[in-house]
């Protein structure tokens, strides 16, 4: 086996100077009881070029464009990257080294970490970034955890126009602990009801996301000036599609306290829903607070700029049961990955694509309109939207899957009165060609 | 310093991203614009993020000069204990970035995603194989993540029966995360000190496990690199007062095909992927965390399950006592990719990687023990614990011996931990080190030890020929500079 390099005159000479006879010799601790009697029962191992094609066969059934065209986004969209990106990942000193324990023979991590962090809070109009978590969802959960610890109170109240599955995931880490979820309805533009919004003394943080789960731009100085009614209360504002700030006016900006999302759209695959990147940011007071790794700029020995991971006090591997999270690493290549990406993009870059986006986004809608198709919600949308189509959303989803065209995600198995609806999606992969297929499509 | 592998060469300062570059500038090739702008509220519309321009060789450059300041498995020996610094195979990456697999939507119906679903369901039945524990759930993204997912599935099932229960037992020698994973499922962690043959004894369990006791944390082999040989005894104990028995399966590269899990007594195991089964490390993530469980625990796995019937795949929601969804899609797939084709390319040879891995611990165990304290003088798994006992004498400190191990061309080994032995150096080499390499890192650890005696001052100067020279952490911590 071509990762295994020992000869069997390795494997002698070394038991030799182990004192062990074989190498089952050197297992003598392990008490019979708890040994493996018989072998694993797994397939014969394929040679590289056998893998290549199994594999090949697995990955060939996938509906994957361009022999689909998919309009599916609801937190994993379809940009394209450059191959600089997939290239540059690959350098190998970067892609298998760890955790940078070692900071003398880790700045490229380093560095490219604090990058990351600067360039995210930039994104996001924010004072300080961590280095990532796993992913949208476990991020909203550790923002909600970590407003918890802040303000002492054990509910958070979280909008019903959150990504659906996000919330699953908050509840999951909820239900151990006893805190409680108060749902903010979504009226009728879409947007987060605040109406209903109770006293404010008792609630850690109010969340929306924005764009939230339909596509709806929310009205971030609504919630934010309802959230600080109370001086205590977090405004956390989340988000799947981050692209969306490289046109809309960024959180912070409203003064969100913690804005954490999904960085998926940063120039990493979809890959059937992971590895994402949990993007986590927050305002200066409460960096302390705040979990994951944070790398910091200082100097070495000889007075020369480096970084380290610092303020690990925080961490589990110091505090332990007192730690801030468990989160031990972070996603390390995922926030390479979306460092490049906004290089590559640029300021300039980031403020076209996004309108790119939304432009294209506006053209669809539009044109779904015209074919006959309801928009329900009528409040500004970025590159999602929600569509009623003509006979139910089920009906025409799986009529135009015949046609290899994936019209959208039907809404009704996440919200029962949105049965007909469906979540479409565009972004800069589509082309004009593509959108008036499916306009056309809907009617036929 | 005889000839050694580290050496001194050209290498490139390089500053940050937005030190360079020009307005105006861009790295990405902008799709063709087909459709009109269209009108939004001037309210709504942002200035954009201040990010600088740069074109794509600027980009391409500044992170291959950034490359170059790191040090990966690819560049040398990295025996970081407890990390499982093993080679990740090139093609592994490659079936990763298949179209179909790196291309493919999570909420596609079924039909559309027959391929994903079935090398899930199959990599499922390889760890279930492995651990001999026959449910997995594959949705959580990293160790730590698998350790929050096992304990909330503990915390369940005493739901389940009526006795929720406020406390769990865990050893010194835990990994960090363990008790951190434990206290946000509302469990306080008993501590549990390990015998003097750095092992837990049945009647120190025995004499802290009560009804209150949700059970017990334990990394088997555990992290001074001893297999816990009471375990099954512990187990007994742990399971005749109701609890379940929490294996931390970090080091599972020790074991595989030799400990059968289940039959150890264990109830929940975690895996990492990106130890065990050689997927990369990434800087730091992304991972991936598995739980392998008991039957009797296969109800409380979180959802959507992967269930097959007359060759199709689906995602099943209908497990009502399921602790629920702990990723917003089913984990980290791309990893999972990489992971079912390294174990598709090992088979049961699998056997022999954790044959081979014990078999290079245990050799510079032997190779270093005149020369470095041996924490505890027992047979080891697939890591040794040394400490810098011996070289305190002349003043020098473990990470003195870690610094000046880099100008020898080789990875420190996890340094300080476990918290247990005092300077601890934590070696472990893989499986995938050939013998010339373990024995040049014998060699340097050897020659280090020389110096440390000779002349100390080298080690407390190191590194010299590094990018950059020791780091002022206290100054990071105490005014944080965490962007620009």
């Amino acid at each position: 086996m071509r990762y295994l390099p020992h000869t069997s005159e390795d494997i002698a000479a070394m038991l030799q100077v182990v004192g062990a006879d074989s190498l089952d010799g050197l297992f003598s601790t392990i008490p019979e009881d708890c040994c493996a009697l018989v072998d694993m029962n797994l397939p014969e191992p394929l040679s590289e070029w056998d893998l290549n094609a199994h594999m090949g066969d697995l990955a060939d059934v996938m509906a994957v464009s361009p022999e689909y065209k998919i309009f599916l986004g609801a937190g994993s969209y379809d940009h394209f990257i450059p191959e600089a990106v997939r290239q540059l990942l690959l350098r190998s000193e970067v892609f298998t080294a760890y955790t940078p324990y070692q900071p003398e023979i880790s700045q490229g991590t380093l560095q490219t970490i604090y990058e990351y962090q600067t360039l995210v809070t930039r994104l996001l109009g924010m004072d300080v970034a961590n280095a990532s978590m796993y992913d949208g969802a476990s991020g909203l959960a550790e923002a909600l955890l970590m407003a918890i610890r802040i303000t002492k109170r054990k509910k958070v109240a979280v909008s019903m126009a959150i990504h659906p599955l996000y919330r699953r995931v908050v509840s999951t880490y909820f239900s151990p602990t006893g805190f409680e979820v108060i749902e903010l309805p979504y009226g009728k533009n879409g947007q987060t009801d605040l109406s209903g919004l109770g006293p404010l003394d008792e609630l850690a943080a109010v969340a929306v996301q924005s764009p939230n789960f339909f596509g709806c731009i929310e009205d971030l100085q609504a919630v934010g000036n309802a959230a600080h009614t109370d001086s205590k209360t977090l405004f956390v504002s989340c988000f799947s599609e981050p692209l969306a700030y490289g046109l809309l006016k960024n959180p912070g900006s409203f003064g969100a306290d913690i804005v954490c999302g999904e960085g998926q759209s940063l120039g990493i695959p979809r890959s059937f829903g992971g590895p994402g990147l949990g993007i986590f940011t927050t305002k200066q007071a409460y960096v302390r607070s705040m979990p994951g790794r944070l790398v910091g700029q200082t100097v070495d020995k000889d007075g020369k700029r480096g970084f380290v991971l610092t303020l690990s006090t925080r961490e589990q591997h110091i505090r332990r049961e007192r730690a801030t999270s468990n989160i031990c690493s972070n996603q390390g290549l995922c926030a390479t990955a979306a460092t490049m990406y906004m290089a590559f993009l640029g300021g300039t870059g980031i403020r076209e694509l996004a309108a790119l986006n939304r432009d294209k986004a506006e053209y669809l809608k539009g044109k779904l309109k015209q074919a006959g198709c309801a928009i329900p919600f009528d409040s500004p949308t970025f590159n999602e939207f929600v569509v009623q189509f003509p006979g139910g959303a089920e009906t025409a989803c799986k009529r135009l899957l015949d046609k290899k065209i994936v019209a959208g995600l039907p809404l009704g198995k996440y919200y029962t009165e949105l049965a007909d609806h469906a979540l479409v999606c565009v972004t800069e992969t589509c082309s004009k060609a593509d959108m008036d297929a499916l306009a056309k499509e809907v009617t036929s | 310093m005889k000839h050694t592998i580290g050496t001194t060469g050209l290498i490139f300062n390089e500053p940050l991203l937005w030190e360079k570059g020009a307005p105006g500038r861009t790295g990405f090739s902008m799709p063709k614009r087909d459709v009109d702008p269209a009108p939004l509220d001037s309210g709504l519309k942002g200035e954009g993020p201040d990010f600088p321009d740069l074109s794509e060789l600027e980009v391409v450059r500044h992170f291959t000069h950034l490359s170059q300041w790191n040090f990966g498995v690819d560049s040398g020996l990295y025996p970081l204990g407890s990390c499982t610094m093993k080679y990740n195979p090139k093609t592994n990456e490659r079936q990763a970035s298949l179209p179909g697999f790196a291309g493919s939507h999570p909420l596609l119906p079924p039909e559309l995603s027959q391929g994903a679903l079935k090398l899930m369901f199959d990599l499922q039945h390889d760890l279930a194989e492995i651990t001999g524990l026959p449910a997995v759930t594959l949705q959580p993204a990293a160790g730590s993540h698998g350790e929050l997912t096992g304990m909330m599935v503990i915390a369940a099932y005493h739901r389940s029966k009526g006795r929720p229960r406020g406390k769990v037992l865990i050893p010194d020698t835990a990994h960090g995360t363990n008790p951190a994973s434990a206290a946000l499922c509302g469990l306080k962690s008993i501590p549990i000190q390990s015998n003097e043959n750095g092992i837990l004894s049945p009647d120190t369990v025995a004499g802290l496990m009560d009804e209150d006791t949700a059970g017990i944390m334990i990394t088997n082999p555990n992290t001074l690199g001893l297999f816990e040989e009471n375990i099954r005894k512990i187990a007994d104990i742990v399971h005749a007062r109701g609890g379940l028995v929490y294996g931390d399966g970090a080091n599972m590269n020790a074991i595989m095909g030799i400990v059968n899990v289940n039959a150890a007594g264990v109830d929940v195991l975690h895996l990492n992927l990106h130890k065990t089964f050689s997927t990369p490390h990434g800087g730091g993530g992304p991972g991936s965390g598995p739980i392998c469980v008991t039957r009797e625990l296969e109800p409380f796995l979180p959802v959507p399950r992967i269930v097959q019937a007359d060759g199709q795949y689906r995602l099943s929601e209908d497990h009502p006592q399921s602790v629920g969804k702990i990723h917003a899609f089913y984990g980290n797939f791309g990893i999972l990719v990489r992971a079912y084709s390294y174990i598709r390319s090992m088979g049961n040879e699998l056997k022999k990687v954790s044959q081979l891995a014990v078999l290079n611990a245990n050799y510079i165990k032997e190779r270093l023990r005149d020369v470095y304290h041996l924490a505890y003088d027992r047979p080891c798994m697939h890591e040794c614990v040394f400490s810098d006992a011996l070289q305190q004498e002349n003043g020098v400190a473990t990470l003195d011996v870690a610094k000046r191990l880099m100008e020898y061309g080789f990875h420190p080994p996890t340094v300080y931990f476990p918290l247990v032995v005092h300077g601890a150096i934590m070696i472990e080499p893989t499986e995938t080190e050939s013998k010339e390499s373990i024995d040049a890192f014998i060699d340097a650890m050897r020659a280090i030890a020389r110096e440390a005696r000779e002349n100390p001052e080298t080690l407390h100067e190191a590194p010299r020929i590094t990018k950059v020279r020791r780091l002022d952490e206290t100054a990071a911590a105490r005014k944080p500079c965490l962007k620009d």
